[in-house]
């Protein structure tokens, strides 16, 4: 008795161990041929045409996009005057999900029609797996910089900002760069987007505290050290901001993207956006077609829009940088109110490189803790 | 003698009513501020009523509470079609298995349903392709988080009765074994299977681990969703699930009386047999 | 064939067996597999990186929220229980309190976290009737977001946690004890320290123990009211699942939720060693 209750535990054992390491077996096709050919193309060319590809786009009916909030450059607008102008349905999920929950969900959500067919991006999810993504070059290939974009068209950049700090102007005294925010009238009203150790937003908010207080895209350490001071005097509030809490008065000061606090300017007459001169960290968002996207041309359509003169003015409206920006300006088909609407940005722009945000990151996983928790 | 008792029993009865009114407080204050933060207007004064009117209105809180709802049901299907037959079985066949049983099932208890979602990736990679990706795959998950509690239930009310006893008889008489689980033991542990059934639904709809980690619109899931936008509605929606948690789990209490009204009974009968 | 015909009642065991072996076993050994995996094949980085600053201070936090919450629902719990059980079993009183402690104690996550925003959050009702009252402003900086407002909010459901499974304990101390102590001249005091008291402390550490597994488990509550930093174990293991900063670190998520199973294994084998004990002079 006690050898077969030996040997069935060590059957039970090995078929756990075996259980646990085998994943389902990935089924990449079986759809039409339609399908294929639209899944393969690297650019409307290859598909026969703009037409061509409105058309497929048009029988496939539906688009999966995954977190793209409504207010987040204007995102709102895009998914809806997109679908209306091509008629396919748009199904927007987790709308406040972050980028690794978007590579998370295409992964998990691999071979059925609820994958995400599209992917925005930040810096270091994008990078690291751009073995998701299908290359593609939209129609307006030539006017994004080669700095933008990958060259086969693995990822292009599609928006960008600068860090900023949001305040409102009836709550708190007005605010010129970072260091005032350690002043005694802020006590308990400051609050960064996110955490830093998981969201980009976040991340580039330290940074900018990191240079302002002498450091620099290879040394975030300032920037720690900085946030570790405005909690200790009370001022830093532990409370992700949204708009609700910044009409609330929740949350009168915010460091975030300056699109996404110029957003709230519109919202709330009070509410200001400066971009400190001594500190301008910018970044741009990556945007790519998911090489198993359950609708390929509808999700190449979406792109073609996004990079159209339409698109990018749309994004404009939002507040954020559109990355043909230069090239519009020269061909005058940038929207001229939205662009001299943009907060004014003096002092040299800094990007850190995809080496410096990983020592950053390194960094913050290992001190951030201290600072915050 | 007698007037030291009753000189300690008034200190004592100024205390206790001292401290149960601070245990009221403490326990009604967020429960009246949720139903005041439900009803308020943002901005404002006066009383609304749209956050609740939201529960219904809203497409995503609509379709989630049906979801939970529907999760509820298919989980404690799931859980009594899986615990019951062989529990009984246990009692009835394989007396040896019961620790084996026993420690399975509260074996939940210990492991974190934190660290269960993390491991649990692999498996539920299997269950979208086989099955598709509905959140009511969860229901897999839930009725490993709700074995401990239907266990305890089960095996108290199956404790209850002599189940060997109608065992032998109702097979004594030509019955088969489903005939003997379902229509001899059942009935008699009706309270138990009630109990475990209600927990059951409780704790479905009140669950978010699983469905924030594995992304499933479930209706706990989505009030954290709109709680960061819409806190009144959020509110309003928690308040509405504990409410109805609230009802289900008093109710068990009732259910619970009667299975101990009916033990006391068996007593005596046990006595005439031994 | 003696042997077959012993085992075929086994059988019916296993639809029961194969479906806790898919859904419980296998996920609890790809954690403890995937703790010790690193980038290719085995390695220990992850769970020596358990010993980091970071992962240290934040075990540090959850085992203070989880002492804190446990001592504070047990005291007070059994306190409350004591109330309780000096009543008799039939009394309103009793069975009200009673029902009432088995909503709150499986009241948690969600509708806990709503719950206390909406009382102590910024716009919250206490919040507001203070601010506008008093002119006292406990909204602070956040505390309630932080290590000190989850130990507040965690008694919430610990107080009545403790009530369900102390009462029992309670209830099995007879009436009997007492008359026999009285009679052989204990005071209260002595009756207290020598006699109930002994008999109950196995009851109620373990008890405590309980409670502090169960806080030491929790996350829905935490993950709700706590969105900037990773005070506790269970949102450092969110943040090592969905940052998108610090990539790669799904094994760090497994070396930590195996670190959770160790200290829960530890705490409910002792609570289990302990229910034996009592239920030795408690039945």
């Amino acid at each position: 008795m006690a050898r077969t209750t030996l040997r069935l535990s060590v059957v039970t054992a090995l078929s756990v161990l075996a259980l646990a390491a085998c994943a389902p077996p990935s089924d990449s096709g079986g759809a039409s041929s339609g399908r294929n050919d639209a899944a393969k193309a690297t650019s409307a060319k290859d598909l026969g045409g703009m037409a061509a590809l409105v058309k497929a786009a048009k029988k496939e009916g539906q688009l999966n996009v995954i977190a793209l909030p409504p207010d987040w450059a204007n995102y709102g607008n895009i998914i809806k005057t997109f679908s209306e102008k091509y008629g396919i349905k748009v199904s927007s999920a987790q709308p406040n999900a972050a980028s690794q929950d978007e590579i998370n969900a295409a992964k998990s959500l691999k071979t059925t029609s609820r994958a995400p067919d599209v992917f925005d991006l930040g810096q270091s999810v994008a990078l690291a797996n751009t073995s998701l993504f299908a290359p593609y070059q939209v129609s307006t290939w030539k006017d994004i910089p080669a700095a933008f974009k990958d060259p086969k068209g693995t990822w292009v950049n599609d928006y960008g900002g600068y860090m900023s700090i949001g305040y409102d102007s009836s709550k708190v005294p007005s605010v010129s760069g970072v260091s005032d925010l350690l002043g005694s009238a802020f006590r308990g009203k400051v609050a960064l987007n996110g955490d830093p150790t998981q969201a980009g937003a976040a991340f580039s908010g330290v940074m900018m505290a990191a240079i302002a207080n002498g450091g620099s895209a290879d040394d975030i350490k300032p920037g720690v050290d900085f946030f570790g001071r405005l909690k200790k005097a009370g001022n830093f509030l532990p409370v992700d901001p949204d708009p609700t809490t910044i009409e609330s008065g929740q949350t009168p000061v915010v460091v975030d993207w300056d699109y996404l606090n110029a957003a709230e300017s519109t919202k709330l007459k009070t509410w200001k956006v400066v971009v400190p001169s001594n500190a301008v960290v910018a970044g741009y968002y990556y945007q790519a077609i998911n090489a198993q996207a359950p609708h390929p041309a509808a999700a190449r359509l979406w792109e073609e829009f996004l990079y159209s003169d339409q698109g990018q003015n749309l994004w404009l409206a939002g507040g954020a940088r559109p990355v043909r920006a230069d090239a519009m300006v020269k061909a005058g088909t940038i929207d001229k109110a939205a662009y001299s609407a943009l907060p004014p940005v003096k002092g040299k722009a800094v990007t850190p490189t995809v080496a410096q945000t990983e020592k950053a990151a390194k960094y913050l996983s290992a001190n951030w803790a201290k600072v915050a928790g | 003698m007698r007037a030291d008792a009753t000189r300690e029993s008034i200190a004592w009865r100024v205390v206790r009513v001292v401290a149960l009114l601070a245990f009221a407080v403490f326990f009604l204050v967020p429960l009246l501020s949720m139903a005041d933060f439900s009803t308020r207007v943002v901005g404002g004064t006066g009383r609304t009523a749209q956050p609740w009117e939201n529960l219904v209105q809203d497409p995503m809180l609509r379709s989630s509470i049906v979801t939970s709802l529907l999760l509820a049901l298919l989980t404690t299907v799931l859980m009594l079609v899986l615990l019951t037959p062989t529990m009984i079985w246990v009692r009835l066949r394989v007396p040896a298995a019961s620790r084996l049983v026993e420690f399975l099932c509260l074996l939940p208890l210990t492991v974190p349903p934190l660290v269960i979602v993390v491991g649990i990736s692999n498996v539920y990679a299997w269950v979208s392709y086989l099955l598709g990706n509905s959140p009511l795959t969860l229901t897999f998950a839930y009725v490993v988080l709700v074995l401990p509690y239907a266990y305890r239930s089960l095996d108290a009310a199956l404790g209850s009765i002599n189940v060997v006893t109608l065992a032998e008889a109702a097979r004594s008489l030509g019955a088969g074994w489903t005939t003997v689980i379902v229509r001899v033991v059942l009935p008699n542990i009706w309270p138990g299977v009630t109990s475990a059934a209600f927990v059951a639904v409780a704790l479905v709809l009140g669950e978010y681990t699983f469905a924030s980690l594995l992304n499933f619109e479930t209706l706990p899931y989505v009030i954290g969703l709109l709680g960061k936008s819409d806190a009144p509605t959020s509110t309003a929606a928690s308040l509405a699930v504990l409410v109805l948690a609230s009802l289900l789990l008093v109710a068990l209490t009732f259910v619970g009386r009667d299975n101990r009204r009916e033990s006391r009974r068996d007593k005596p009968s046990r006595g005439a047999l031994t | 064939m003696a042997r077959v015909s012993r085992l075929a009642p086994w059988a019916g065991l296993l639809p029961f067996l194969v479906y806790l072996l898919v859904f419980l076993l296998v996920p609890t050994v790809t954690v403890v597999v995937g703790a010790f995996q690193g980038g290719h094949g085995f390695s220990t980085e992850n769970i020596t990186g358990l010993f980091e600053a970071t992962a240290l201070h934040t075990l540090w936090n959850s085992l203070v929220l989880s002492v804190s919450s446990a001592v504070v629902g047990a005291v007070l719990g059994a306190f409350l229980a004591y109330l309780v059980v000096t009543r008799p079993p039939t009394s309103l009183f009793r069975r009200t309190v009673t029902a009432v402690s088995g909503v709150l104690a499986q009241f948690g996550g969600v509708p806990l976290a709503f719950a206390f925003i909406a009382t102590l959050g910024f716009s919250g009702v206490l919040t507001e009737a203070l601010r506008s009252s008093f002119g006292l402003d406990i909204f602070g900086s956040g505390w309630l977001f932080g290590l000190r407002g989850l130990i507040l909010v965690y008694s919430y459901f610990q107080i009545p946690l403790m009530v369900i499974v102390f009462l029992p304990a309670l209830e099995g101390v007879r009436p009997q004890w007492r008359e026999a102590a009285v009679n052989l001249g204990a005071s209260t005091w002595q009756y207290w320290t020598r006699v109930a008291g002994p008999l109950l402390l196995p009851a109620f550490l373990g008890a405590t123990l309980l409670l502090f597994a169960n806080a030491f488990a929790a996350y829905a509550t935490a993950a709700l009211l706590v969105t900037q930093g990773n005070p506790i174990v269970p949102l450092l293991i969110r943040a090592a699942l969905t940052s998108e900063v610090v990539l790669g670190r799904q094994n760090f998520a497994f070396a930590l939720a195996f670190e959770m199973i160790v200290v829960v294994g530890v705490v409910m084998t002792l609570y289990t060693l302990l229910l034996r004990r009592t239920s030795r002079w408690l039945r």
